[in-house]
């Protein structure tokens, strides 16, 4: 059975200019033991869609469908049950480390809260656990530096910590939102060195999400690639990195500017710009930058699904770049239905 | 070579911060930019690496006159900026202009894309006919790929990368000489970010500028620049020609900065993981390292690494490093 089996999930937005769409439809599972990443640019849907399967949507936002974690629907589930799996059975990992430590407690205080709320621990033990926890993730002297507060860490240590308090309560699945953005490159290498150690000695699963595709080659299992609130592509780390079979992710993996390129190559951009969710086009939703797109795609590409796990939303054969013979494939997915109008209120 | 454009002698910029409230007033002085002296040439291109703190943007900024100096000198075509009358520095501002990070913060919500771009217009030169400044803001529009007939839409209406090629755009309408580029795509997509720097490349190819390019990954510089001046802590590490950078760093924190560039390949990155060695966090700015201000993260240090502070000299091939072991390291890539 998979850990989390994720299916038909919408996330809409009411805004002032009307009804955005910020995730389309998806789908996706993963297992045990995984390491996932969800690769998309901004306007991707990903953080998103890790925001409603955890209730934490904005007050405008909604989300249907269905997300089942180990046998239980988390959409489904009342506010105080879905508390209780969050810290203790999924752990979620933020952008940014500055920002999501409170600046006037200690970090003992933040951390031996966590354990003592949802494990019951007395502070003594709260407080050995939360020490094991900080040399973990390799701070140096953690019995002193617990009692420190969070403007004493430096941002690559704050987010250390971070990982360390998402690791207090043995969590099942760990969910990391851009987990090294905000850090200096010297110190992203270092955490994504960790994440990857931690979830290979722990054999924990992780969901890695990212705008940075060359970041989660090292440590990622699986990777599912989104556009404009729809997942494009999925496969294993080696079928994404060798074998991409989307345009949109050859088009990403080329704009990576790599330091063993030739000084004198140009860099690979994709041209134009990515879609407004409030006005997408018909059809398939890259077409308007992709370089190889035909009159087909302005019907809604067909999903191809490969025995291996691998998919693409795309007219064109995953492997071969061929146009698949459309009339033989299953029928199409219909169009989403848009949500009634509200009724006007007097 | 041309002459030198541009002469940085010696620059340095502090920063004096007051703590311990009100009854136990104390100063500290944060060196962010100590002492960089460089030339650049026309047309030429600089790249300025470093990680946050490095002084990097303040750097870029003292250059054009928006941070005052603590020391050194500006020499631009033969002025001293630094010593320059304030109206006089903002009539030089015409040759001397600035690309910021955010390209939507840095952009008047309430202004259209055409007000913006010809507001330095209006600035400088007021009596412009009308038509004459519209026409102006839609020929820049279209060299940066933008459609002119969206002059009248403002800064939410556009993308990211839109609203960075409007920066530029706002950059480039008084012909200026010198573009500095502070972190101009380090906000955008990676999708995006070739379009910004190959449209920079192009103008910059077309119109002859000078250009400063700051960024914090050496990746990025590497397809625009001519040349490289790596910072850390406010110093300049070291300063080469982008093929001998590339090709064999001189400094061990250049080689670091490079190692920490990830790579888009599982096995290449699994490798390279096995050869990073950059430990450790950049020590507090207010009380950097005696000696060599790297050696508390350098693998590779002796004693008088953390005796004497290492100038920034010539090697033999004209590049600059600051290193006492530069000679015997071999960082070859």
């Amino acid at each position: 059975m998979a850990l989390l089996d994720v299916r038909g999930l919408t996330v809409t937005f009411d805004t002032p200019e009307g009804e955005l769409c910020a995730v389309d439809r998806l789908d996706f599972s993963m297992e045990t033991g995984e390491t996932l990443a969800i690769v998309g640019e901004s306007g991707a849907g990903k953080s998103q869609l890790m925001m409603a399967i955890m209730g934490l949507l904005a007050e405008n936002g909604s989300a249907s469908g269905s997300a089942i974690f180990k046998g239980r629907d988390l959409m489904a589930m009342p506010p105080r049950e879905l508390n209780r799996v969050r810290g203790a059975e999924i752990a979620m990992i933020f952008q940014d480390p500055m920002t999501s430590l409170n600046p006037y407690l200690t970090i003992e205080k933040q951390m031996t809260e966590v354990v003592q709320h949802h494990q019951g621990l007395r502070r003594e033990q709260a407080r050995a656990h939360a020490v094991e926890m900080l040399r973990a993730v390799r701070i140096p002297d953690p019995e002193e530096r617990i009692r420190q507060y969070p403007h004493e860490y430096s941002g690559g240590m704050r987010q250390r910590v971070m990982i360390a308090m998402g690791l207090l309560c043995a969590p099942d699945l760990l969910i990391a939102d851009e987990p090294s953005t905000a850090l200096d490159v010297t110190v992203q290498a270092q955490i994504t060195q960790l994440i990857g150690e931690l979830g290979e000695k722990s054999n924990m699963s992780m969901i890695l999400i990212t705008h940075d595709l060359a970041a989660v080659a090292e440590i990622a299992s699986r990777v599912i690639v989104m556009y404009a609130g729809e997942v494009v592509e999925t496969g294993s780390v080696d079928d994404i990195f060798y074998r991409p079979g989307h345009p949109y992710t050859q088009g990403l993996l080329a704009s990576v500017p790599r330091m063993d390129s030739s000084v004198d190559d140009a860099l690979h951009a994709i041209p134009g710009n990515p879609p407004n969710l409030q006005e997408l086009p018909d059809g398939c939703r890259f077409r308007d930058r992709c370089t190889r797109a035909v009159d087909a795609c302005r019907n809604r590409p067909p999903v191809q699904r490969l025995e291996d796990g691998r998919s693409s939303r795309c007219v064109r054969d995953i492997d071969t770049g061929e146009l698949l013979d459309l009339p033989t494939l299953a029928e199409p997915e219909p169009e989403r239905t848009a949500s009634p109008e509200p009724e006007a209120v007097e | 070579m041309s002459k030198p454009v541009l002469r940085v002698q010696d620059l340095a910029v502090n920063f004096t911060n007051q703590t311990g409230g009100i009854f136990r007033r104390r100063e500290r002085v944060l060196r962010a930019v100590n002492g960089i002296s460089f030339d650049l040439h026309e047309s030429e291109t600089l790249g300025i690496v470093g990680e946050s703190g490095s002084g990097k943007s303040t750097l870029a900024r003292a250059i054009l006159g928006l941070i005052k100096p603590s020391r050194g000198r500006v020499m631009w075509r033969g002025d001293n900026l630094t010593e320059m009358e304030e109206e006089e520095l903002r009539q030089k501002r015409k040759e001397l202009q600035i690309v910021f990070q955010d390209p939507i913060a840095s952009l008047n919500p309430r202004m259209t894309a055409g007000d913006i771009i010809s507001e330095p217009l209006w600035t400088f030169y007021p009596h412009m006919a009308r038509v004459q400044v519209e026409e102006r803001a839609r020929g820049m529009m279209k060299m940066v790929g933008l459609l002119p007939n969206q002059i009248n839409r403002y800064p939410h209406e556009f993308s990211g990368g839109q609203c960075q090629r409007i920066g530029i755009a706002r950059a480039l309408v008084l012909n200026p000489r010198l573009v500095v580029c502070d972190e101009p795509v380090s906000a955008l997509d990676v999708s995006i970010q070739a379009q910004i720097i190959n449209l920079l490349k192009d103008l910059q190819k077309k119109l002859g500028l000078s250009l400063i390019f700051v960024a914090h990954d050496l990746s990025i510089v590497k397809h625009i620049s001519d040349r490289v001046m790596v910072m850390y802590m406010g110093s300049a590490m070291e300063l080469s020609t982008r093929e001998a950078l590339y090709r064999k760093p001189l400094h061990p924190y250049t080689s670091a900065l490079m190692k920490s560039v990830p790579i888009p390949d599982p096995k290449l990155a699994a490798e390279a993981r096995q050869s990073s060695w950059l430990t450790g966090d950049m020590p507090s700015p207010y009380d950097p390292p005696k000696g060599c201000v790297f050696h508390t993260r350098c693998p590779y240090k002796v004693k008088r690494c953390i005796a004497d502070v290492p100038a920034l000299r010539h090697m033999e091939d004209g590049n600059r490093v600051a290193c006492h072991r530069a000679e015997e390291l071999d960082l070859a890539i």
